[in-house]
C-alpha cells in the first residue's frame, strides 16, 4: 500500500483526536482523544519506518534502515501508559472531589 | 598708582557686600553711613584720577586677569581710564553719592533690613555702573551694563509687597532685555569679524570691517541703548521706573543707568562715525523720543511721571546730538542733565517726602512758603532744564542744536519745538507744585515741613553745579572756552564740525532763548493761578494716556505673545504632548484590558489557541521557500 493511505489515515486519527480534546467536556473522552493522537503518530512512525526498511532493501544495503522509528513507538506506548496511569489517578481524584468528570468545571485558573 | 582705578568698583562692591549680608545685625545709622561713605571714597578715588588723566592724558592700566581664553580669541578682565570714563566716574559717583546721603534721611521710615538691603542694592546699582564705564572692553561693559539691569530690577521693585510695583520691575528688565540682546549680537558680531572686542583693538582695526559690518554692529549697539537709555520703541520702561523710592528714580535717571547708552555710543564714536546710515537712525529716533515724550509730560499730573518723561525727552536730545556727531555735546547734556535731573528727583523727593506720598500735583499748591531750600532748588533746576543762560541746561542744549543745525535745520526746528515744550512742562509742573495756593488736606498741610539737612545739602550742592556746570563747556561764539572739548578730544573724534557763522549761532541761540522764555512765561501764568485739576478732554486725554503707547504695546506684542503661549499651552501641550503620553499609556491599559480576556481559565481554550498557533507555524515554515523570497525581496 502506498505511503500516502497510511498519511491521509494517520492525520485523520491525529485530527480526530484533537477536535475530540477541543470539543469534548467529558475527561475521559478528552483522555482517548489523547491516546487517539498519541496512536496516530505511532501508527505513521510504524508506517515510515517500513518505508524506509523497502526502500533500503530495495537499494541492497543497510538492513537495520527504519529501526529508530519503531523504537521510538515503543517509548511512546511506555509514556503513554505512564500517562494514563497519573492522568486516570487525577480524574478519579477529581470525581470524588466534585462528582463530576467535567473539564470546565476545573477553570480555576481563571483569575 | 594703576591700582588705584580698582579701588574706584570696590569700594561700593564692599559696601554692597557689608550692608546685604550684615543687613539685618547693623544699626540703620551704620548702614546709611557705610552705604554712603563707600560712594564717597570712590568718588574721591575719582577725583584723583581725574586730576591724573587731565594732567597726563589715559591712564595705562594692567588687565586683572584673563576672562576668557580660546584658542581664536581672548578677552581680558581689563579696566580703561581715559578722558571719557574719568568724566563718566566723576559724575557717577559724585551724584550718586549726593543721592545716597539723600537716601540715609529720605528712607528712615524703613526697617532697619529693607534699609540695609535697599542701601545694597544702591551700592550695586554704582558698583555695576562703575564697571560699565571703567570697561576696557565691551564684555566687561557687557557686565556691567546687565547688572545695572538687575539693580534696577531689584530697586524698582523695592517695594516688593506692591504688585504694580512689581510689574513695574519686570517691565524694565524685560524691555532692557529685548536691547540687551541686539548688545550681544553686536558683541558676537565683532568678535566673529575681529576676534577681539577691546576698545583700543576694534578701533583700530575699523578698515577691516567692510561697510555693512559696521551699520550692522552699530545698530545692534544702538538697540542696547534704546532699551537701556529709553528710546522708542523701548521708552516705557522709564516712566514706570517710578514705582522705585524716589533718589533710585533719581539714580537711575540722572547718575546711572540710562546714561550707559550715551557712554556706550560715545565710546564708540570711531564705529558710528563711519555709518553714516546709523547716524541718521540715531538722530531721528532721538528727536522723536524728544518729542513724543515731551508732549506727554506736558498732561501728566504725577510729579514723579512728568520728570520720568522729561528724561526721556532729555536723553533723545543726547541721542540728536550723538547722531549728529556732537558727541562732545552729547557727553556734555549728560553731565548737566545728571545735575540738575538728580537734583528734580531728590527735589520731587522732598515734596513727596514733605506731603507724606502725596506724588499728585493737583493736591499741591503753594509749597513755595513751607519748603523754601526744596523750591529755590528746583526752581533753579527747572530753569537750567529749559535751556535759560547762563545756567548748564542752556550750553549744553544748545551745542547740541547747534550741531544739529549745521547738519540739518529740521533738526533744529524739531529739537527747539521739543525744548520750548520742555520749559512748558518743566514750569507748568513747577508753577502747580509751588505756587497758588495749597490744594492739599488739613492734615497734609498740617504736617508740611522742610525736609533735614541730609536732604537740602544734596539738594543745594547739585543746585549750584546746574547753575555753573554749563561753564566747562562756553561756546566759542561766546568768547568762552570749551574746556570739555579740548579735555575730551583724545576720545571724541571731532566731525569736520561745519563751522556755523557767528551770526547764524546768535541768531540760533537768540531763537531759542527767546521761545523757551515764551513758553515758561505761558506756563507760569497759566498755571500758577488756575491749575487745571480736572481730566484732560479731547486730544489731552491722548497726551495723558501716553499717546496709548501701553496699549498698543499690550495689544500688539503682549496679547499676541499671551494668545499664543495659551493656544501652546492648551492645544500642543493638552492635546499634543499630553497627549501622546496619556496615549501611549491608555493604548497600553487597554490593549492588556483586551488580552486579559484570552486568559479564561477554560483549559479547552488555551489547547485551541496552542492548535491554531502549531497550525499557523506549520503553515510558515511549510512556505518557507516563498517568505524568504519575499523577504529577499523586501529587504
Amino acid at each position: 500500500m502506498p505511503i500516502q493511505y497510511y498519511i491521509a489515515f494517520a492525520s485523520t486519527l491525529f485530527c480526530i483526536g484533537i477536535v475530540g480534546v477541543l470539543t469534548r467536556r467529558n475527561a475521559i473522552i478528552i483522555f482517548m482523544c489523547i491516546e487517539l493522537m498519541l496512536n496516530a503518530v505511532n501508527l505513521l512512525l510504524v508506517a515510515f519506518s517500513k518505508m524506509h526498511y523497502a526502500s533500503a532493501v530495495a537499494a541492497g544495503n543497510n538492513l537495520n534502515a527504519g529501526i529508530d522509528g519503531q523504537l521510538f513507538v515503543f517509548f511512546i506506548m511506555v509514556v503513554a501508559a505512564a500517562e494514563v496511569s497519573v492522568g486516570l489517578a487525577i480524574i478519579v481524584m477529581m470525581y470524588r472531589n466534585v462528582h463530576s468528570v467535567d473539564v470546565n468545571f476545573l477553570n480555576r485558573l481563571k483569575n | 598708582m594703576n591700582s588705584l582705578v580698582y579701588l574706584i568698583p570696590l569700594f561700593p562692591l564692599a559696601g554692597f557686600l557689608i550692608n546685604g549680608l550684615l543687613r539685618k545685625s547693623l544699626s540703620k545709622w551704620l548702614i546709611g553711613v557705610i552705604g554712603s561713605t563707600t560712594i564717597l571714597a570712590s568718588f574721591i578715588v575719582s577725583l584723583v584720577l581725574f586730576f591724573q588723566v587731565k594732567s597726563s592724558g589715559a591712564l595705562p592700566v594692567d588687565p586683572l586677569f584673563t576672562f576668557i581664553n580660546t584658542d581664536t580669541f581672548k578677552i581680558e578682565f581689563a579696566f580703561q581710564v581715559d578722558q571719557l570714563s574719568s568724566l563718566f566716574l566723576l559724575i557717577i559717583t559724585g551724584v550718586g553719592f549726593l543721592i545716597h546721603l539723600y537716601s540715609s534721611a529720605y528712607m528712615h521710615e524703613e526697617k532697619p533690613e529693607h534699609f540695609g538691603r535697599y542701601f545694597a542694592y544702591l551700592n550695586l546699582f554704582v558698583f555695576s555702573m562703575l564697571l560699565l564705564v571703567l570697561g576696557a572692553n565691551y564684555v566687561i561693559m557687557f557686565i556691567g551694563w546687565e547688572g545695572v539691569g538687575l539693580c534696577s530690577y531689584l530697586l524698582i521693585g523695592y517695594w516688593f509687597k506692591n504688585n504694580d510695583y512689581n510689574y513695574a520691575a519686570k517691565k524694565a528688565f524685560i524691555m532692557n532685555r529685548i536691547g540687551d540682546l541686539g548688545f550681544l549680537l553686536a558683541v558676537f558680531w565683532l568678535l566673529s569679524k575681529l576676534g577681539t572686542v577691546a576698545y583700543g583693538e576694534v578701533f583700530s582695526q575699523v578698515s577691516k570691517l567692510s561697510p555693512t559690518d559696521i551699520t550692522g554692529i552699530t545698530v545692534l549697539l544702538f538697540v542696547g541703548a534704546m532699551g537701556k537709555s529709553a528710546q522708542i520703541p523701548l521708552y516705557t520702561w522709564l516712566p514706570d521706573a517710578m514705582a522705585g523710592p524716589t533718589p533710585v528714580s533719581a539714580l537711575i535717571h540722572a547718575a546711572t543707568m540710562v546714561t550707559a547708552g550715551i557712554y556706550m555710543v560715545a565710546r564708540s564714536n570711531a564705529l558710528y562715525s563711519l555709518s553714516e546710515i546709523t547716524q541718521h537712525l540715531i538722530a531721528i529716533i532721538g528727536i522723536a523720543t524728544a518729542l513724543l515724550s515731551a508732549t506727554i509730560a506736558i498732561k501728566q499730573n504725577d510729579i514723579k511721571k512728568v520728570l520720568a518723561y522729561s528724561t526721556v525727552s532729555q536723553l533723545g536730545y543726547m541721542f540728536l546730538g550723538l547722531g549728529v556727531g556732537a558727541y562732545t555735546g552729547a557727553v556734555f547734556h549728560v553731565m548737566t542733565h545728571a545735575f540738575f535731573k538728580a537734583l528734580l528727583f531728590l527735589g520731587a523727593g522732598s515734596v513727596i517726602h514733605a506731603m507724606h506720598h502725596e506724588q499728585d500735583i493737583r493736591n499741591m499748591g503753594g509749597l513755595k512758603k513751607y519748603l523754601p531750600a526744596t523750591h529755590w532748588t528746583f526752581l533753579l533746576a527747572c530753569i537750567a532744564i529749559s535751556g535759560i543762560p547762563p545756567f548748564s541746561g542752556f550750553f549744553s542744549k544748545d551745542e547740541i542744536l547747534a550741531a544739529a543745525y549745521a547738519k540739518n535745520p529740521v533738526y533744529w526746528v524739531l529739537g527747539v519745538a521739543g525744548a520750548a515744550m520742555t520749559a512748558f512742562y518743566m514750569f507748568r509742573l513747577y508753577a502747580t507744585t509751588f505756587l497758588g495756593t495749597f490744594r492739599g488736606t488739613h492734615d497734609q498741610e498740617h504736617h508740611l515741613h522742610e525736609s533735614p539737612s541730609a536732604m537740602t545739602i544734596p539738594l543745594i550742592i547739585l543746585a549750584v553745579l546746574s547753575v555753573i556746570g554749563g561753564f566747562v563747556g562756553v561756546p566759542e561764539v561766546l568768547g568762552g572756552h570749551h574746556l570739555l572739548h579740548e579735555f575730551l578730544s583724545p576720545v571724541l573724534t571731532t566731525e569736520k564740525e561745519a563751522e556755523l557763522p557767528h551770526s547764524t549761532e546768535y541768531m540760533l541761540m537768540g531763537i531759542s532763548v527767546a521761545i523757551a522764555a515764551i513758553a515758561i512765561l505761558i506756563a507760569v501764568s497759566r498755571y500758577s493761578k488756575k491749575p487745571e485739576l480736572g481730566e484732560p478732554e479731547g486730544f489731552g486725554k491722548v497726551l495723558a494716556n501716553k499717546w496709548y503707547v501701553d496699549e498698543l504695546y499690550d495689544n500688539m506684542i503682549v496679547k499676541p505673545l499671551g494668545a499664543l503661549a495659551s493656544a501652546l499651552k492648551n492645544i500642543v501641550e493638552k492635546s499634543g504632548i499630553d497627549g501622546l503620553v496619556n496615549g501611549v499609556g491608555r493604548f497600553v491599559q487597554y490593549s492588556s484590558r483586551q488580552l486579559r480576556l484570552l486568559q479564561s481559565g477554560q483549559v479547552g481554550g488555551y489547547i485551541l489557541f496552542m492548535v491554531l498557533s502549531i497550525v499557523v507555524l506549520f503553515l510558515l515554515f511549510w512556505n518557507q521557500v516563498v517568505i524568504t523570497n519575499f523577504l529577499q525581496k523586501i529587504f
